[in-house]
């Protein structure tokens, strides 16, 4: 019979990613109402030690010839090892580029039920409910799986991370052999990050730029600095991505990027509906905007009726005298 | 080689949402629909293709009813004539009804072996549900690759070299041999709108419809084959309303900062 939560733990360079302290502590506390233990998944090898402190009692870490390939087809072939050996009721995984390619894959072939993006979960007569956005935050809903196990993906930032306890797990080495039919393909080459700051979806501090910053090179001088201040990610309008300002990947918005930071501060951002549904769920908002009436403002938990011109130069001044 | 691009039609993005009743969902009785704005890169990259030489034809695929023709035919009116989408089968059965992402997936997945297609477009996600689940089930249901939220794409022979975010802003690149599926983001292309003479020509074109006796469907379908449920729908939770801060220039940024440190705790 499946019981418990199995947590795809992801790492990056070595440490494991916020997002892993984020679902093994929610995990912990819903098993006590759906029963089971946590345990935590892990591809390739990394240390395991700091897992167990956030709750896992079995760290099933899957390790095999061309799991180090970066394909999807490995991944997905050592999820269904480790699913096969944890038989859980309840896999949650990050919203990572890894679990949007490998997570349906799996459902398709394991034929479950899965849920993706949520940003909360409960327990619910044995079961877990997952709050979930639509028409990009629009709109919320509750899903529940029907099948005997389900595929859940979770946004970044959704969860505190618990504080880190004494206990230390068990941990499963599982030899995987990737079958076949999921070898095909191979990852060529990795493109580095323009630039050095954390990606949009799991930035916890985020400063975008709309179309009255006027110029791409506008934009470098005024939005990019004051980021760099509050050491945030850059973020920009539509309108200022489709008038050439930033880069489609900065792009905040139902068209883009959906994020989820502590702190988003939005600089000359009218604030379009298609705009706000990709960030009203930061906890705290930041309007600086010359026109009083921008709806941005209804939204804001801080508003600044100004000229970005104007505020955003003293705006980083202030912010690195603070925080340096 | 033969493509086939999968559309949606999905409510405007800058639709109002409204809901009447928590336990059915969005009200779409007074919506304006539009083609899912992510199969637009799709469909434009067919036709990219189409006029390279890369693909001998495109045919547009979606699940509906005839409510999703006036979408499919502004799919079927972009392009030159010639290097064009030729037809579009539209996938319509009374079983059909209620299927979620997997369910929708097999019966794309029918469709595409029905068709003899080579390479499966895809939008990176449908800004609707907003799940991204469609693409990937299909390319596992097929057992082909796939590669998603592809940002540029490049094909060589039966070789589709693919650019995809891998987090942290990074790039990877990927290749996967053909018949594979691809799932489109914006930064792919740009897209070309209906023309007139384009709009004319979409009318005389075919839209097939398969229902499931014509189709060779594998696993469950529609509601009783859904494994996932939604209910108890919401408008998101309103904000605390804030505060506009007054005063001169150094002194609401003085404050802002101090407001962000102490009271928010936020920096």
């Amino acid at each position: 019979m499946s019981s418990g939560i199995l947590v795809i733990c992801e790492h990056e360079g070595g440490a494991f990613k916020k997002t892993a302290a984020e679902l093994l502590g929610k995990a912990s506390e819903l098993v006590d109402e759906i029963g089971g233990s946590v345990s935590a998944a892990v591809v390739g090898q990394v240390d395991t030690a700091s897992l167990g402190a956030y709750g896992a009692q079995t760290i099933y870490v899957a390790t095999g010839e061309g799991l180090d390939s970066g394909t999807t087809g490995a991944r997905v072939s050592a999820l269904q090892a480790v699913i096969a050996e944890a038989d859980p009721a309840v896999v949650l995984g990050p919203v990572s580029a890894q679990t949007r390619e490998a997570f349906p894959r799996l459902a398709a072939r394991l034929d479950v039920g899965m849920i993706t993006e949520c940003t909360d979960l409960r327990a619910e007569g044995g079961a877990i409910v997952a709050r979930r956005p639509m028409y990009a935050g629009k709109a919320f809903a509750d899903a529940r799986v029907s099948s005997s196990l389900g595929l859940i993906t979770v946004r970044p930032n959704s969860f505190q991370p618990p504080a880190p306890g004494g206990d230390s797990a068990r941990v499963q080495a599982l030899a995987v052999s990737i079958e076949a039919d999921d070898q095909v393909g191979r990852v060529v080459g990795t493109e580095a990050p323009r630039t050095n700051t954390v990606d949009l979806s799991e930035a916890d501090r985020i400063v975008s730029g709309g179309r009255p910053t006027g110029s791409a090179e506008r934009f470098d001088e005024v939005i990019r600095p004051l980021a760099a201040a509050f050491g945030a990610t850059v973020g920009a309008s539509r309108a200022a991505v489709d008038a050439g300002y930033a880069s489609h990947s900065e792009q905040v918005g139902q068209t883009g990027k959906v994020v989820n930071p502590s702190l988003y501060v939005a600089c000359a951002i009218s604030g379009a509906i298609q705009h706000l549904a990709g960030m009203r769920t930061s906890r705290v908002i930041v309007a600086i905007n010359k026109d009083p009436e921008a709806p941005i403002f209804q939204h804001a938990t801080y508003g600044i009726v100004g000229d970005i011109f104007e505020i955003c130069p003293l705006l980083q001044e202030e912010a690195r005298a603070v925080l340096s | 080689m033969k493509i086939g691009v999968c559309i949606k039609r999905v409510p405007a993005t800058d639709t109002r949402i409204k809901i009447n009743d928590p336990s059915a969902g969005v009200d779409l009785s007074d919506v304006t629909w539009k083609v899912n704005p992510y199969d637009e890169f799709a469909i434009e990259q067919s036709l990219l293709f189409r006029e390279g030489g890369v693909a001998s034809d495109v045919v547009l695929l979606t699940v509906g009813g005839p409510e999703a023709d006036a979408q499919i035919r502004e799919g079927l009116a972009r392009g030159k004539r010639g290097q064009d989408a030729s037809k579009a089968v539209r996938l319509d059965d009374p079983s059909f009804s209620g299927s979620d992402a997997l369910g929708v997936a097999r019966i794309l997945a029918a469709a595409v072996q029905k068709e003899g297609i080579g390479l499966v477009l895809t939008g990176k996600q449908a800004v609707d549900g907003d799940s991204a689940q469609v693409p990937a089930m299909l390319a596992e249901i097929l057992g082909w690759p796939q590669v998603l939220e592809v940002e540029k794409l490049e094909v060589n022979g039966e070789i589709i070299r693919a650019w995809r975010p891998a987090g942290g802003g990074k790039r990877e690149i990927v290749e996967v041999p053909m018949p594979a599926v691809i799932s489109c983001d914006k930064a792919l292309n740009k897209v070309r709108y209906p023309t007139l003479p384009g709009i004319m020509m979409a009318k005389k074109k075919p839209i097939e419809v398969l229902g499931a006796a014509d189709l060779d469907i594998s696993g469950a379908v529609g509601a009783s084959g859904a494994r996932v449920s939604e209910s108890n729908w919401s408008l998101p939770p309103g904000r605390p309303v804030g505060r506009i801060l007054e005063g001169d220039n150094p002194t609401v940024v003085k404050e802002l900062v101090r407001l962000l440190r102490e009271e928010a705790k936020v920096i």
